[in-house]
């Protein structure tokens, strides 16, 4: 029993869920900031798909977005077979499925933020900064990313939440094997069904306490960028 | 110097701008009422803004020829241009503002400072800054690029009287300190009889007269928005 009556076991399955939802979102961020800019600022053919693709997820029952992830990622998937053949390893039912999960169900979240972060920097602002000999990189690099800096923080905030939340998806494509894909969620619903009440209360507990901390951190760095 | 407009035509709403005009005094002014088009004309030079037609040369290089297909980028004009908004980077201190543009040493940052008397504002956040301590420091920013023009769009309005003469003398000393010549857009006679040396004078889009300030303005008149032609010079 370690510190709030947390086996070890229990504290194998926080520290698992904590690491592949920063695994998720770290694998996210350059892409899902990416897709927000283009969203904010660019206009192009296929635009509105992208949109809806990237807020489908956020609709969709996640129980059917796992679906479609164990289709897409299982053995004979074109993903699972793409990854069998360059790694010789599976995708579904592995941690691997977990980041997939939560990435998937993450995503749009950032996507949102981002774009309405990067839609509120005034392009007035860019222009400027290029009639004082700034390229295309610096004017992003020292304007508008600063300026987006905030919202997007506060994306990354909401799909990391989102991601130690992850249950619908990540019980389909990754299951809940213990030790192997157990996160705090799919761990939770698996003691209540085995009627391990007390185990399930235990990472509840824990939940609370992540969810606590990095909602805790989020709020005091965005109060300190507020000038 | 010499900014030099042919032929320049873009759509603007209600009617098209027209320009056809050369700038080679140390200060030109663009005079006209709200609506003329006097900004528009700015961000054309500063490549903001892409002409329909027509070219835009400065000292020779072409920077617009629309029939040839060329808009060359704001980065690469050499225009300083100090707008009506504000729009120095908020979250940038004064000092990083100033020293924004890539080729701003710091000495020419402290010669400018000094000029512009904001040495005691460098390490202050631009939000903290009062109206007027802002367009001194976004006229030091785009002098510090080195423009070969300066492009001023009416720096002087919404500031009140004492606060107006602080700027202008202010911006008179960068006219005597720094070789920098000026495209000053303003509706007010007094600010252009004080600092430009010639003026275009813009309605609805158009030239509709051009010379000397003492030419153009009849100083007798009240101080106001009117045009009042000297004479009956046609416009050209």
């Amino acid at each position: 029993m370690g510190a709030f009556g947390l086996t070890l076991e229990d504290v194998g399955i926080l520290w698992f869920t904590v690491r592949v939802a920063l695994l998720a979102v770290a694998l996210l961020v350059v892409p899902g900031v990416a897709l927000g800019w283009l969203l904010a600022r660019k206009d192009f053919r296929g635009k509105a798909l992208v949109e809806t693709l990237a807020a489908l997820p956020l609709v969709m029952p996640p129980v059917a977005t796992g679906l479609l992830l164990l289709k897409l990622l299982g053995r004979r998937g074109p993903f699972g077979r793409l990854w069998q053949s360059l790694f010789a390893a599976d995708l579904a039912f592995t941690w691997r499925a977990v980041v997939a999960a939560m990435m998937v169900m993450s995503l749009p979240l950032l996507v949102r933020s981002a774009r309405v972060a990067f839609e509120e920097v005034s392009p007035r602002l860019e222009a400027i900064a290029r009639t004082l000999g700034a390229g295309e990189a610096r004017v992003f690099g020292t304007v508008t990313l600063p300026l987006a800096m905030r919202g997007i923080v506060a994306g990354l905030l909401l799909a990391f939440a989102r991601a130690l939340g992850e249950f619908g998806a990540t019980i389909l494509v990754a299951g809940n094997i213990p030790g192997r894909t157990t996160t705090l969620a799919t761990g939770i619903y698996g003691y209540v069904q085995l009627g391990q009440d007390d185990r399930a209360f235990r990472l509840l507990a824990a939940s609370v306490a992540i969810a606590f901390f990095a909602v805790l951190l989020g709020e005091t760095w965005l109060r300190r960028r507020r000038r | 110097m010499s900014l030099v407009l042919e032929g320049v035509r873009a759509p603007l709403g209600p009617f098209t701008l027209a320009v056809d005009a050369a700038a080679t005094a140390r200060v030109t002014a663009v005079f006209g009422p709200s609506g003329a088009g006097k900004t528009s004309l700015l961000e054309i030079v500063a490549g903001l803004r892409r002409p329909a037609e027509g070219r835009v040369v400065l000292n020779g290089r072409m920077l617009d020829d629309a029939a040839a297909g060329l808009h060359l980028s704001p980065r690469l004009r050499r225009v300083g241009y100090v707008s009506q908004d504000d729009t120095l980077f908020p979250h940038l201190p004064v000092d990083r503002n100033l020293g924004y543009a890539r080729g701003a040493s710091p000495a020419a940052l402290a010669r400018v400072a000094d000029v512009l008397e904001l040495p005691p504002l460098l390490h202050r956040m631009p939000g903290s800054l009062s109206g007027g301590e802002r367009r001194r420091v976004a006229l030091g920013r785009a002098l510090l690029a080195s423009p070969e023009i300066l492009l001023l769009d009416e720096p002087l309005t919404g500031l009140d009287a004492p606060l107006k003469e602080r700027v202008l003398a202010h911006l008179l000393r960068i006219r005597g300190e720094f070789a920098v010549p000026m495209l000053y857009v303003s509706h007010s006679p007094d600010e252009v009889i004080a600092l430009a040396d010639r003026v275009l004078v813009v309605e609805r889009g158009s030239i509709a007269l051009q010379g000397a300030p003492g030419e153009v303005f009849e100083r007798s008149a009240e101080p106001g928005y009117t045009v009042r032609p000297h004479g009956t010079s046609a416009p050209d």
